[in-house]
């Protein structure tokens, strides 16, 4: 259960960035999670709930984008993205390559705020 | 320049979820590399045979080198008292609920060592192959443990682990024949979810293929070290 861990590092850095774009509420955590990251969504999801009680993100909804595995292809010379993270061959010609370009990103991607942010950045760009 | 979004209140971040843990990591390296160590991370489920392999390693590669290993475990100083019979410099970190080792727990540990007097420091990582895969602890490379009691298709199952692997190590070796290892299907496992990974047999009991994993271990600390001067 390394979800706890990853939680916490999630809710650290998500305060920092809401503090630094002046959103009060975040409403919402867009991730990017790679299939070869080695995270349960499930897990990541409850850990999350409970590290960010008390904070500017609780209530707060994890948005998951999964990125599947993209490699590089030795005989095709392509990047060729996997259907499947596993085996890892060319879906083209077959050929085994353990080149993995992308699959293994554990991103937060953006935050989205709250109402009162909206108006808040409305008012602000009027200016 | 900024990228424009339909929805003003959503704020494009784009970080790495384990940034700290990965900028730890990578000041862990360049200290490593300074220094002139070595660094193998260590994976495997438990009961691989992680410190019995480890505690052979650091003896005989003690012998020529000055070699040192941290050994992480949720309770108790076993392994770092089994591993100190090699005569190596060890340290136990306890990890209490944590079950895999972070860079930050390593770089606390390392506080007052002196990393000029090592050549080699082996981690010995929790005994699990889940959580380990997303830690970045500083190391050259990572190897991962299979005995031959534990099934072919072991690697499939972990395929995240295998993955993000340098080398893997078959251990108890000897005991391939009883156990029934087919080390065909073993093989293609771990070529599925990591192709060319290079594979070592070893058995402690017989000393099968240790020195030969000592001998490439030094011939990757002599490669790495060439091409990091130049």
């Amino acid at each position: 259960m390394h979800e706890l861990s990853i939680a916490h590092s999630l809710a650290e850095l998500a305060v920092e960035a809401a503090e630094f774009s002046g959103i009060k509420q975040v409403k919402a955590l867009y991730l990017k999670l790679g299939v070869l990251s080695g995270v349960v969504k499930e897990a990541l999801e409850f850990s999350f709930d409970v590290v960010v009680q008390g904070t500017s993100l609780e209530g707060a909804k994890l948005i998951i984008e999964d990125v599947p595995v993209t490699v590089f292809c030795p005989s095709c010379q392509e990047t060729r993205i996997l259907p499947e993270p596993f085996p890892m061959r060319c879906p083209v010609c077959g050929t085994k390559t353990g080149q993995v370009l992308a699959g293994r990103e554990m991103e937060l991607y953006a935050l989205e705020g709250g109402e009162e942010n909206a108006r808040a950045d409305l008012e602000s760009s009027n200016c | 320049m900024q990228e424009l979004t339909l929805n003003p209140r959503i704020v494009e971040i784009r970080q790495n979820i384990l940034k700290k843990n990965d900028l730890l990591a990578r000041e862990l390296r360049k200290r490593f590399q300074k220094a002139g160590v070595y660094v193998v991370n260590l994976v495997s489920s438990p009961g691989a045979g992680k410190t019995t392999l480890l505690t052979e390693v650091l003896t005989r590669l003690g012998k020529r080198y000055r070699v040192a290993a941290l050994v992480g475990d949720l309770a108790t100083e076993n392994d770092a008292d089994r591993l100190r019979q090699s005569g190596a410099k060890v340290r136990q970190i306890t990890t209490g609920t944590v079950c895999h080792l972070e860079a930050e727990m390593i770089a606390r540990t390392l506080q007052d060592w002196d990393l000029e007097k090592i050549d080699f420091l082996f981690i010995e990582n929790v005994g699990n192959l889940v959580c380990p895969a997303s830690y970045d602890l500083g190391e050259n490379q990572r190897v991962v443990l299979f005995s031959v009691t534990e099934g072919e298709d072991k690697p499939v199952k972990y395929p995240t682990i295998v993955n993000s692997a340098d080398a893997a190590v078959i251990t108890k070796i000897d005991l391939a024949e009883a156990a029934g290892f087919q080390r065909e299907r073993f093989y293609e496992a771990l070529n599925q979810v990591r192709p060319g990974i290079r594979i070592h047999e070893v058995s402690v009991r017989t000393g099968e293929g240790v020195d030969e994993w000592i001998s490439r271990l030094e011939a990757d600390k002599s490669a790495f070290h060439m091409s990091s001067s130049v």
